[in-house]
């Protein structure tokens, strides 16, 4: 039997996002765990909704002609925090409150990135 | 049920700093060795005395066993606690439980790092973990720049109040002459060095130097006949609430708005009551966030407070008198350094000594604003 975090790597691998939430009910759980962080609750897995927004960014410089990377913290509307990175945006762009949205890239090794929401005005 | 601390009832018998700034040519165990010696030599304590030793190195998960060796002794007690800079804050909360209790007599903290003569990395194996690692931030810079960049946003933050900290810490540098990093540092200069990890620049972050220190405490009532100014431990107390930052609840709240509040509980003291403090400056971010956890100002109120002059020469709460790690050192695990600050100004002895001041606070941080522990010391006067 795997522990959590390969079983998590495993679905991944099969395209799905998965959190952790307690069985009863309670505060979605990331990074995975075998039980729940501070009561020691049961887990079960459920697929994220993969929307979050951007908690904080930042631009990492390399030597040009290298383009800067960022790294960002998103809350995914579950209510977890991870790292990740946004594509598709410049330091003009990319804004801390911006909707995104978790997508699968990679081949042997996937991995999340995401991708800026159009929000409708209102 | 509250915490329980001896207040008092131990103190630093001696204190030392060893090879600041460029030391080439020693290992870590040689410079931390050398740190001891000069502190046991400070308190007119004999080697074979020393019964607890306490220890982190940057490049040796076994430093303890190594000290232990080096130093010829047969420990009671061997610690390696590792807390990243924060390690040696709670050494000294463990050794001065186990001086009241009589488990040991006479316990030595020491830390020493050839940082900047072993070609001016990072030599210790800490990295991101595995769910961080995947996007690639610079370990440790861009933890502390996520923390900033949400300050900035929260708060209203500016990059000149960032840069503040820098220049205050330069201009206790620049009277120190133990201090490796001198001369003119401006706002301007600040905000135009070159960008690492937005909105951190170079000349947000620590230096790369060498450097080795080293404490000896016992219980009170020995330091007392000592040859020393007699410095008391007051209170100490560590807390850790993650180990990656990408896990805060509030990345601009670190787990020093626990570990300082009980300090002060134990000491008996509020932060109006500290005369000066030292904190672990790895970054200029961390003297703001730790200035507000630690109730030096308001939440949010930390960029302002810094702007303002107040953490300056002059200014009414002095910090980081030696210059800190931004300007004084930074051998990689600053703790040591912040703690033996605050014991020269306890003993009115430091470099840039602060008329009068009777009480002194050390804050040490580990990891990515990890690991927080903060100490108080007073002098005689507050026993």
């Amino acid at each position: 039997m795997s522990g959590p975090g390969t079983e998590w790597d495993a679905a991944l691998a099969e395209g799905r996002f998965l959190l952790q939430r307690p069985v009863g009910g309670g505060k979605a759980v990331f990074p995975p765990r075998a039980f729940a962080p501070g009561t020691g609750a049961e887990l079960e897995w459920f697929e994220t909704s993969g929307l979050g927004t951007v908690y904080s960014a930042t631009w990492i410089q390399r030597k040009p002609p290298e383009p800067p990377y960022n790294v960002v913290l998103v809350d995914l509307a579950e209510g977890v925090r991870m790292m990740g990175r946004v594509e598709d945006v410049t330091p003009e762009t990319l804004q801390i409150g911006m909707a995104v949205k978790a997508r699968i890239i990679g081949g042997e090794v996937p991995m999340i990135v995401f991708d800026p929401v159009e929000q409708a005005d209102g | 049920m509250g915490d329980i601390f001896p207040r008092g009832r131990v103190s630093v018998a001696g204190a030392s700093t060893f090879g600041v700034g460029e030391m080439p040519g020693h290992s870590t165990i040689e410079m931390a060795g050398k740190a001891v010696q000069l502190a046991l030599a400070d308190a007119q304590i004999g080697l074979p005395e020393v019964d607890g030793l306490f220890i982190a190195l940057p490049d040796d998960l076994f430093a303890g066993l190594s000290l232990a060796q080096y130093l010829g002794l047969h420990p009671r007690f061997t610690d390696n606690n590792r807390a990243g800079g924060a390690s040696f804050m709670s050494h000294l909360v463990t050794a001065c439980m186990m001086l009241d209790a009589g488990y040991l007599d006479c316990a030595v903290i020491a830390y020493g790092a050839n940082q900047r003569s072993s070609g001016g990395k990072l030599s210790t194996p800490a990295r991101p973990d595995r769910w961080d690692a995947p996007y690639n931030p610079m370990y440790p810079l861009s933890f502390y720049a996520l923390a900033a960049a949400r300050h900035m946003h929260q708060y209203g933050t500016t990059r000149e109040e960032l840069a503040s900290v820098a220049v205050a810490a330069r201009l206790w540098a620049n009277t120190n002459p133990e201090a490796f990093a001198k001369g003119p540092l401006t706002i301007e200069d600040v905000v135009n060095s070159r960008l690492m990890s937005s909105p951190i620049r170079a000349r947000d972050c620590c230096l790369v130097t060498d450097g080795a220190a080293a404490m000896v405490l016992t219980r009170t009532d020995r330091a007392k006949d000592g040859p020393q100014p007699l410095v008391p431990v007051l209170g100490a107390a560590a807390a850790t609430w993650y180990n990656s930052v990408t896990q805060a609840d509030d990345i601009t709240v670190t787990a020093a708005a626990e570990s300082g509040p009980r300090a002060m509980a134990m000491a008996g003291l509020t932060p109006g009551e500290i005369d000066t403090v030292q904190l672990y400056d790895a970054f200029t971010i961390n003297t703001i966030l730790f200035l507000e956890d630690l109730g030096f100002c308001a939440k949010g109120e930390g960029g302002k407070f810094v702007a303002s002059g107040a953490i300056s020469p002059g200014g009414s709460l002095p910090v980081n008198t030696n210059g800190g790690g931004l300007s004084c050192c930074h051998p990689g695990m600053y703790g040591m350094f912040a703690m033996v600050e605050a014991v020269r100004q306890m003993r009115g002895e430091a470099a840039n000594q602060i008329a009068g001041a009777q009480t002194a606070l050390a804050h040490g941080n580990g990891g990515t604003l990890s690991a927080q522990a903060t100490v108080i010391f007073g002098n005689a006067e507050t026993v």
